[in-house]
This record gives C-alpha cells, sequence and structure tokens, in this order.
C-alpha cells in the first residue's frame, strides 16, 4: 500500500468508558462532552447499549440518560479519532466532568 | 420513565402570559403551587433556583423547546410542568431561536436517576418531528394530555 492510499482510509476507534460522577450524564455534563467532541475532527457516536447517539448533539446526549456506572461506547471515526477518543475518556472518568461521585446511599435502586 | 408519571396535567399554562424567560418560569412555578404539588412557601425559592440555573447554560437545546430544571427538596419526586407560547419566548436557545414550549422540571434531592430517567422522555419525543409540530399546535391542557399520553402508549410513534 502505498502512503497515498492510506490517507483515504477513515481511522476507525472504539473504546468504553464509565460514568463516574453520582448525578450521572445530565444536561451540563451532557454540554460539556458535546463541547469536547465537537472540538475534533470526526465522527462521534455515543451508544448506552438501548440507545445510540450522536456525540455532537445535545439533543441527542440529553437522551442517553446514562446514570451512574453506566457504560457508554464511544466511536470514533475520522483522522482525530483517537485524540478524541484519549480527550473524552479524560472528561468522563477522569474528570469527572468536574463533579463528585455518588453521596452514600443517593442511587437507591428502581 | 413515562410523563403521565411525572407530568403535573392540572398544572398545564396553555399560553403564558409573560413573553420573557424569568416570567415564564415564575408562572409555571406558580401553577405548580396552586396546583398543590409544590408548597407555597417554596415557590418563590424555586423561581429564584432555577432561573440561576438557567443563568449558568441555557435549557433552550433548540427546536423552539426550553426544560429548565432544577433539585429541590421540595419535590419528593421529579414533577414537571408544560406552559406554551404562541408569540415565543426568548429563551437565549443555542440556536437562537424563540421557545414555543417550555418544559419545567423539579427534581428531588436524591436519587438522580430519576431525573435522567424523565430527561430521556422528554429527549426522545423531542427528536421527533411530528411530536414537536403537534406540540406547538396544543392550545388546551387537554390537547397536551392526550398528546403525552398517546407519546407513552407509543414509545416510537
Amino acid at each position: 500500500m502505498s502512503a497515498g492510499d492510506k490517507i483515504l482510509e477513515t481511522v476507525v476507534r472504539e473504546t468504553t468508558v464509565q460514568i463516574k460522577n453520582g448525578d450521572g450524564l445530565h444536561m451540563r455534563p451532557a454540554m460539556q462532552f458535546v463541547d469536547l467532541a465537537s472540538q475534533f475532527d470526526c465522527e462521534i457516536t455515543v451508544s448506552s447499549g438501548r440507545t445510540e447517539a450522536d456525540g455532537k448533539s445535545i439533543m441527542h446526549m440529553s437522551m442517553l440518560a446514562a446514570t451512574y456506572g453506566t457504560q457508554l461506547k464511544i466511536r470514533a471515526a475520522g483522522p482525530q479519532a483517537q485524540e478524541a477518543l484519549d480527550a473524552l475518556r479524560e472528561l468522563v472518568e477522569v474528570r469527572m466532568f468536574d463533579e463528585p461521585p455518588p453521596k452514600p446511599n443517593e442511587n437507591q435502586p428502581q | 420513565m413515562k410523563f403521565d408519571e411525572f407530568v403535573c396535567f392540572e398544572a398545564t399554562v396553555p399560553e403564558l402570559q409573560s413573553r420573557d424567560r424569568d416570567g415564564a418560569i415564575a408562572e409555571l412555578v406558580s401553577a405548580l403551587v396552586q396546583a398543590g404539588r409544590l408548597p407555597a412557601h417554596a415557590g418563590a425559592e424555586i423561581t429564584k433556583a432555577v432561573i440561576k440555573r438557567e443563568n449558568e447554560a441555557s435549557t433552550g437545546m433548540g427546536k423552539g423547546v426550553a426544560i429548565p430544571h432544577v433539585k429541590h427538596a421540595a419535590a419528593k419526586d421529579v414533577l414537571a410542568v408544560v406552559g406554551q407560547s404562541t408569540a415565543g419566548i426568548d429563551f437565549a436557545a443555542l440556536d437562537e431561536r424563540p421557545v414555543y414550549a417550555v418544559i419545567l422540571l423539579i427534581s428531588p434531592l436524591k436519587n438522580p436517576d430519576r431525573h435522567l430517567q424523565a430527561m430521556e422522555n422528554v429527549f426522545k419525543h423531542l427528536q421527533n418531528e411530528r411530536f414537536r409540530k403537534f406540540l406547538r399546535q396544543c392550545r388546551t391542557p387537554e390537547m397536551l394530555e392526550d398528546l403525552l399520553k398517546e407519546a407513552d402508549e407509543h414509545p416510537s410513534w
């Protein structure tokens, strides 16, 4: 394969992240996610298993209802796929959307 | 979570008198107080808290709908009320367009999952163009109740 062919390939990367802040992916974290995702040159799809959302659309991301502990599969396709996944993982799992973990007994089973 | 589980239909405001965001929020909180779903003494404080939250980032997500919300101890479970405006209200929405339906959501301090489940339901239906069109056409509390119950019964219409 020549170097020219490689440029035309779409880079696709996938990872799974877990929601670690107690309040889950409510509107403000969803906006942080969309703002960050939008900075990268790639398409981003986020799946909760039940629902699939465009990672760059706030209306879509708000519909995921990802509660504390939910695993989200993030798929990025495009030149900056890997950078996008690294940054989004940092936001969700390390920075935890700048929010605290759950308080004890807060998330009662439904 | 179905609309029927968290929307207070008795408090629906079919035509908001206010033309501005803060006035519309106050009207919707009052409607919940009058319907007996929030204690009267908490009304002013809740209105203030919703406006404060709205000032941090607009909940006008586009498509003519805003979903102002706040957590408050007065709410025992997630509680919502819908208000409509044929004239449109400036909610500083993301798409910079006026808002024709305001869905105010008050969530309890505990159990954040309930809040997310209510939001999930609201946004799933708002994706649907037909739902948004029908929502804008509702002129009476009865029409709105019919629409939301219809949506509950046909989650993917």
